[in-house]
């Protein structure tokens, strides 16, 4: 009887976006006259935050503060198309369709202050505080309200804009296999420590430490969010949840939170994250999209860990204490493997 | 707690941005934490009328009777839906993008091919009557055989779970009965290994759990359209797939959603969209469809299971040289996105690794479960598990450290993936360097210094020659190769097989100098040329696994 220390590893890649594209985005921004915006999308926010993430986005290349941006979203008659909120497309694909749409508008609005200030708006740029001055003479500037005015009550301007992003469709190849699957990919290794009790088959991860790849962080703290919350999901994963704990047996599914396994809050494990960006070159602002692969590595990272502190392979998944005590009865005991650092 | 690594790929971004990268708090969020924020279930209408359907107690029955007449008599009922009911009760969610057969009914009518599949729906002025309801609903029926394993529905004889894809899959390119992917000779190159493995993996089902459960409120607006409160992933998606079921054009259903209690993948597939519509329609009243949680934990769309044997070749130096993935995905009785995620398993196959011959073969199986459907990592979490402990193993069989072992074997920038297309844009090697140092994990000196922006291209870029065959032509399961040999046993599932111990690589302390590891090459592509492939031929044989005796050398096969 004992509790038996492991650390194991895995590291992935993920692809970003709808495997062979066709998956179009669409997006409107538009400016009341106080040069207030609004960004009309049909995206889903599922509580990943992509309202959020499509405001910043769109503050960002309007040049203007985040909170004159609000996003809408989503009703069918004042939103335009988007596919969905899933396959790890909604930052890449909306978030290129709002920078399309909010360059547009950013062009009227400068061409309505330059109108104004009798430049050329060329010469323009943004201060992103709500002021727009001629490049290398800050003196010479009107308000983004100001020239939002102007272009709507003096001249006549809709500071508005439309935006679409679309990787076209593309086939696949019958024999080899051959495509284009998707034009980015987040990267990501994490380690996993933890103990295995050999009389009970408890696995209590202790820790989780990670480096994930993303392209550009474009919130941080709703990617760690995300990656916290997606590392909880592939322990969830690995280790507790199915509703076919026999599966292919079709029995035994949980019918509630309470037949249904899954990590409580006394069995979170502290996660030390580190985030690299490495900007995808077609990503918004080279943001690629950490919401789906963020588990992915936990859950081999488990097994391989589960290994190394008692030397038995569980190679199907959820890894159960029933599994667990079951290759120690096979294989005799424990076997811990070597230590690493 | 989150750091950066800006020191990271520095000279690839413009850090001086107002907005981006920025910690704002979210819009939405003062709405989320007081309890304000509006989801679809949070609208009311006076005279809301509720719909709860008849779902089979059986996994595979024929119908042989419906009769509806005491449920339509019960207090409150004011409206059963049938099959016939429905204007267009045959789809496949990926119809609106071209791809696959309606195969899936909203109501069942002849034939139930899952538990929990339903039949009849109810609409009552209560919840409660509408349950009550459904219990007064008499269907009659003759249970058919049932089959719940993947390998087992694949063979010829098996029974026929889906009468549109009578071989138990999905038909790809109106040729296959799987999708393949074929890169180099994996056959030769297994030849060459110094060890050749194969091992099986098996992801269970998993359910998406959103705390919000699946559901939808439809109600008729005066302009003679119907304004619907989703919950749905894809707001056009879902409407696109109400107005093809309901035979409507698209303008005439306004969409309203946006804001969901969770998703994961599990609110793609419009469960709930147009019987409510249907219902609002047919009625002349909003009503409310909601799945219970009973309802969304037992016949909701789970994840589905996935089955991946891997077969690699690899050499004593730590270079993976082949990699076989033979993968099975269990739709359940109907595709849903089954047949979109078995593409994209194939596309990620073998990995984020540089292997010089790849061979895939993947099937969207149908069987008598509860249809499956996306969920967060879609295609790519099972086959991650499987080829992450399988590298595990790989590591320790040739006796590299881990981490060792994955930088050895990692793709670069430049490098020609499995599918055809050059790397780029990858960061990988620098993922583990990171985690290595953060654990006081030892790595060599070469392996520290190894970079994704280096070391890739050259003969790395190189499309090998490659052979291609025919096998598993649709309706003829007798050309497909052999299956791996291990056969999955009735539940509960056999006891964990034994494995000999093997010599373990022992890391060097966190000082010693890189000597003792083992000094590869910067490039580790194949370096010897493969023979060229010999002409495929048609309807041969499959070839003996030549990789067998060799692995039962070092391992003992399992089973």
């Amino acid at each position: 009887m004992a509790r038996h220390q492991g650390r194991g590893m895995a590291s992935i890649n993920y692809p970003i976006g709808m495997n062979l594209g066709g998956d179009p985005s669409q997006a409107l921004v538009h400016a009341n006259p106080d040069g207030k915006f609004t960004v009309a999308l049909s995206a889903i926010d599922l509580g990943q935050g992509m309202k959020q993430v499509s405001r910043q986005i769109a503050a960002e290349t309007l040049g203007v503060p985040i909170e004159d941006v609000y996003v809408d979203t989503a009703d069918s008659d004042t939103g335009p198309h988007d596919m969905g909120s899933f396959a790890s497309r909604g930052t890449h694909r909306v978030g290129n369709a709002v920078i399309v749409a909010a360059k547009e508008a950013r062009g009227v609005l400068l061409e309505a202050a330059a109108e104004e200030l009798e430049v050329n708006a060329d010469d323009l740029v943004t201060d992103g505080k709500g002021n727009i001055h001629v490049r290398g003479a800050a003196s010479k500037s009107i308000t983004v309200k100001a020239a939002s005015q102007a272009a709507q009550f003096k001249q006549g301007k809709t500071i508005s804009g439309r935006g679409i992003f679309l990787i076209p469709l593309s086939t696949v190849n019958p024999e080899t296999g051959e495509m284009s699957p998707v034009t980015a990919y987040a990267h990501a290794c994490l380690v996993v420590d933890l103990e295995v009790c050999d009389e009970t088959g408890d696995v209590k991860v202790n820790k989780l430490t990670s480096a994930y790849e993303l392209g550009r962080a474009l919130n941080p703290k709703m990617v760690e969010q995300q990656l916290v919350g997606g590392a909880w999901m592939g322990m969830s994963h690995a280790l507790y949840e199915t509703p076919e704990p026999y599966y292919p047996n079709p029995e035994h599914g949980g019918r509630d939170y309470n037949e249904y396994l899954m990590p409580g809050p006394g069995d979170i494990a502290p996660h030390d994250i580190t985030v690299l960006e490495r900007p995808a070159p077609d990503g918004p602002f080279g943001g690629k999209g950490p919401g789906e692969m963020c588990a992915n590595p936990v859950l081999p990272a488990v097994a391989n860990a589960i290994f190394n502190a008692i030397g038995v392979r569980i190679d199907t998944l959820p890894i159960t204490p029933e599994k667990i005590l079951r290759a120690l009865k096979a294989q005799g005991g424990a076997r811990p493997q070597v230590r690493r650092a | 707690m989150l750091e950066f690594r800006k020191d990271l790929f520095a000279d690839e971004r413009d850090d001086n941005l107002n907005v981006i990268g920025k910690g704002e708090q979210r819009q939405d969020m003062l709405g989320h934490v007081t309890g304000r924020t509006r989801f679809f279930d949070d609208h009311g209408f006076d005279g809301l009328l509720h719909l709860k359907v008849v779902r089979s107690p059986h996994h595979h029955a024929r119908i042989r009777s419906i009769d509806v007449t005491a449920a339509e008599r019960a207090p409150g009922v004011k409206r059963v839906i049938r099959g016939q009911d429905v204007p267009l009760n045959k789809n496949t969610l990926l119809s609106l993008i071209d791809f696959g057969k309606d195969d899936e009914p909203t109501l069942a009518v002849d034939k139930v091919r899952y538990k929990g599949e339903p039949i009849v729906a109810i609409i009552a002025d209560s919840e409660a009557e509408a349950l009550a309801a459904v219990k007064l609903v008499r269907v009659s029926y003759d249970p058919l055989p049932t089959v719940f394993d993947v390998q087992e529905a694949l063979k010829p004889g098996a029974v026929v779970v889906n009468e549109t894809y009578p071989g138990n899959y999905f038909e790809y390119h109106d040729k296959y009965d799987h999708q393949k992917l074929r890169f180099g000779d994996v056959e030769a190159a297994f030849r060459t290994a110094d060890h050749v493995i194969e091992e099986r993996y098996q992801m269970s089902p998993i359910e998406h759990a959103s705390t919000e459960t699946n559901g939808t409120i439809a109600a008729p607006e005066t302009n003679n359209r119907y304004v619907v409160h989703s919950c749905a992933q894809g707001l056009f998606f879902s409407l696109g797939t109400t107005a093809k079921i309901l035979a409507l054009e698209s303008n005439r259903l306004h969409f309203i959603g946006g804001t969901v209690g969770g998703g994961f993948g599990g609110k793609v597939d419009s469960l709930t969209e147009p019987l409510a519509v249907l219902g609002a329609i047919l009625t002349g009243r909003p009503v409310r469809y909601v799945l219970g949680r009973e309802e969304e934990m037992q016949f909701a769309s789970p994840r589905g299971a996935e089955r991946h044997v891997i077969k690699d070749g690899v050499m004593r130096d730590g270079r993976i040289v082949a990699r076989q993935i033979t993968s099975y995905f269990d739709a359940g009785a109907y595709t849903r996105l089954t047949s979109y995620g078995v593409v994209k398993c194939v596309a990620h196959m073998p990995g984020p690794y540089t292997i010089p011959n790849v061979r895939g073969d993947a099937y969207c199986v149908f069987t008598n479960r509860v249809p499956a459907t996306a969920m967060r990592g879609f295609g790519v979490t099972g086959v991650d598990f499987s080829i992450e402990v399988q590298m595990d193993k790989l590591a320790h069989l040739v006796g590299i450290d881990p981490m060792e072992f994955r930088i050895l074997n990692a793709y670069r920038d430049g490098d020609m993936k499995a599918h055809r297309r050059v790397a780029h844009n990858t960061a990988l090697i620098e993922c583990v360097q990171v985690v290595a140092q953060k654990v006081n994990w030892p790595l060599s000196e070469t392996a520290r210094r190894a970079s994704s922006l280096s070391g890739g291209g050259g003969p790395r870029a190189a499309i090998p020659p490659t052979v291609t065959d025919e096998s598993g032509r649709i309706g003829r399961p007798e050309t497909r190769q052999a299956p791996p040999q291990l056969t999955p046993g009735a539940a509960p599932l056999p006891a964990h097989q034994p494995r000999p111990v093997v010599p373990v690589y022992q890391p060097p302390p966190a000082h010693q100098p890189a000597a003792a590891l083992p000094n590869y090459p910067a490039q580790p592509a194949d370096a010897a040329p493969l023979p060229a492939p010999a002409p495929p031929v048609p309807n041969a044989p499959a070839p003996p696994q030549h990789g067998a005796a060799r692995f039962s050398s070092v391992f003992t096969r399992r089973r």
